[in-house]
């Protein structure tokens, strides 16, 4: 009976990976080895920095990262005055003041991220009707979303002969359907990084993937480093409660 | 056997008025308990200690959380970024759902296995299937709280399967919502409703365990206590016991909220919820997916009655029937130990849940749909006629005689070791 139940579970279990490929022909992402994979992983602070860069540079101008605010930067590295220049440099409506009038001011560390349209209806308008989503947690909001997100950005390629690409669309393989509104928003040397870093396309991308995966989880290296001391206590914990319980019940035996 | 602790003038003033402490030394300390229970009788006690947990971190999430439809998204993802340790409130809770409801299932099956619900245990079995509904309750109301995609089209879903009630369903479903579709009203009474809930869990386990306590837990033998040696007191041996399986669990769980801590969680649920935008699938949580599939395997209509009410009644009633089956069990053997076909019979009925849970994962096409009405059959014939039918054609092995006999393989009555703390040794 048991080998029944083994076999029923291996075999449900293969079928039920199965249709998950089949889903949609859309190819799994590759699987890259981040720096933040693993029990004590961490994000690595320059690939964080160039992200952010490559996010200002070119993502920012389409789409939003409401659920951060400037002062979550010090978090990957920045000091305490380069965060208030990066916020100066953005323009915050705020007020009303004692006239009653809405004005302009240079942002502060704790503004949240500027987004770049007032509305989703304005970003539609200026988009081709395609709606640029947030990005504060597209990493945790796709299946795989880390590597999908990587694959995103590198999988641009010119359409196979036999796939329909409408207009406005371009191909990347990695989109559900194949076609995606966005433009390919990468090109070699679109951003200058100050650490002289070569700027390719896999560099931006695996960049501001590291930079987004932190947007959506920064507490992911508090949370490693509390896990492995809190399993290490409970394990050794749980195998002196086993040694108590077995003297407890030696009497019993 | 008297703790040292009543001979504090303290205690025993409280305990002439209010005896308090009686009831903890007989109830926790000295409560005799088969001495042959194996781990799967953990989970009762780890049932209880996860709803404790769920608890506390709930009243503090409830501290931060906004519920509000244009607040709801936003609030949660302040309770991860800039409330202290809210990440691990939050995931703590958000898995503290799955481990209630893995540890509660397999305190069910074990339930099946050893007979715990035949006589004189019915009232105690139909008390838990009781604490499974409200769980249930609170985990889907839990589910829409944080306004995700996965969220609003969950409520969405299942509400809407109100309308299926012929004549007055479309008027019970406005009333559910509290408007014309899922809004804030919908929001607001759930959240009210999820923080009721765990209460009446409370009430409910409290009468599972005067139930218990009436009689004692069952065994995986199924025969009743014949005196003291098959007994032993709850501590320090079931306490210990316990503690140790405690620690396993915490061990798996922690492991869950620290390293995958949206392995059980659907990455939709990350986006805002949308009513202009319907997800592609629309998936419960795991532990919904067996009645998810139940309720899909309804393809057709049978005479006058539509196939969506027929769905909505076979769902609500798989649950429903576990409340008959102290009575369709008909065996006065319990434990499936000494019933060789039963036995088969429940492994069967373990791997169609499995199944059952598969499809309910998998879109409703093709052969999904075939499989998932077989298994939904097997489900139903299961309880209605297989288990009767077995109970009574069946032949049992021979059950030993005592509880201890088997344990202290010598066999006849010996005395039962006295319940010995610590320092004692």
């Amino acid at each position: 009976m048991r080998a029944l139940i083994l076999a029923g579970v291996a075999a449900a279990s293969l079928t039920l990976s199965s249709p998950l490929m089949a889903a949609g022909d859309v190819p799994h992402p590759p699987s890259v080895n981040w720096s933040f994979n693993g029990l004590f992983g961490t994000y690595d602070r320059g690939a964080l920095q160039r992200g952010f860069q490559v996010y200002t540079e070119v993502c920012a101008s389409c789409h939003a990262l409401e659920l951060l605010s400037y002062r979550n930067l010090r978090a990957i590295g920045f000091s305490e005055d380069r965060v208030k220049e990066i916020a100066a440099e953005v323009e915050v409506t705020d007020g009303p003041d004692d006239e009653g009038e809405m004005f302009e001011r240079p942002g502060r560390p704790s503004d949240r991220f500027v987004s770049p349209f007032p509305n989703s209806q304005a970003a539609r308008a200026s988009n081709g009707g395609a709606l640029p989503p947030d990005l504060s947690l597209m990493t945790k909001a796709r299946k795989d979303g880390i590597n999908y997100l990587n694959a995103l950005l590198v999988g641009f390629a010119d359409p196979p002969a036999d796939k329909e690409i409408a207009e406005g669309m371009n191909y990347n393989p990695y989109f559900p359907g194949g076609q995606i509104a966005m433009a390919p928003p990468l090109s070699e040397d679109v951003v200058e990084y100050a650490d002289k870093t070569k700027a390719t396309v896999a560099q931006m991308a695996s960049d501001v993937t590291t930079f987004l995966a932190w947007a959506a989880e920064p507490e992911l290296e508090e949370r490693k480093r509390m896990g492995v001391k809190v399993v290490l206590f409970l394990i050794v914990l749980t195998g002196l409660l086993y040694a108590i319980k077995r003297r407890v019940w030696a009497d019993l035996h | 056997m008297p703790q040292p602790w009543m001979n504090n003038k303290l205690v025993q003033w409280i305990d002439y008025r209010l005896p308090m402490f009686t009831f903890m030394d007989k109830e926790l300390l000295e409560y005799p308990t088969p001495r042959n229970l194996n781990y799967w009788w953990n989970f009762g006690s780890l049932a209880g200690i996860v709803l404790v947990i769920m608890i506390a971190t709930g009243i503090v999430l409830a501290m931060h959380y906004t519920p509000h439809v244009d607040h709801a998204f936003a609030s949660v993802e302040r309770i991860m970024r800039d409330v202290n340790y809210g990440w691990l409130l939050r995931y703590v809770h958000m898995n503290g759902g799955s481990a209630f409801f893995m540890i509660v299932y397999i305190h069910i099956f074990r339930g099946l296995y050893y007979g715990s619900y035949q006589a004189p245990r019915e009232l105690l079995w139909i008390l838990g299937i009781m604490i499974l509904l409200a769980m249930m309750a609170a985990a889907f109301m839990g589910y829409v709280l944080p306004w995700g995609q996965m969220s609003y089209w969950a409520a969405t879903v299942i509400t809407n399967l109100f309308s299926a009630i012929p004549l007055i369903g479309d008027w019970i479903v406005t009333w559910l919502w509290g408007g014309f579709a899922v809004d804030n009203p919908t929001l607001n009474r759930f959240y009210s409703l999820h923080y009721l809930m765990p209460f009446v869990i409370v009430g409910l386990v409290a009468l599972h365990l005067v139930a218990l306590h009436q009689h004692g837990s069952s065994n995986p033998i199924g025969i009743d206590a014949k005196g003291p040696q098959d007994k032993i007191s709850f501590h320090p041996y079931y306490t210990y016991k316990d503690l140790f399986g405690l620690g396993v669990f915490l061990v798996i769980f922690f492991g869950f909220v620290f390293f995958g801590p949206n392995f059980f969680g659907e990455p939709e649920n990350y986006i805002a919820a949308n009513p202009l935008s319907t997800p592609p699938h629309i998936v419960p949580e795991w532990y919904f997916l067996p009645y998810y599939a139940i309720l899909r395997s309804a393809t057709f209509d049978i005479w006058f009655i539509p196939a969506k009410l027929i769905g909505v009644v076979l769902m609500f009633g798989s649950i429903l029937i576990l409340f008959l089956v102290p009575w369709l069990d008909r065996s006065k053997v319990r434990s499936a130990r000494y019933r060789p076909i039963h036995r088969q019979f429940f492994w069967l009925l373990f791997i169609d849940c499995l199944v059952l849970g598969w499809i309910g994962a998998n879109a409703p096409e093709g052969w999904y749909v075939l499989i998932g009405q077989i298994a939904t059959a097997y489900y139903f014939l299961h309880f209605i006629l297989v288990l009767p039918l077995v109970s009574m054609i069946e032949k049992p092995k021979p059950v030993p005689t005592s509880i201890s006999e088997p344990v202290l393989k010598g066999g006849g009555p010996q005395t039962a070791a006295p319940a010995r703390s610590m320092e004692d040794r």
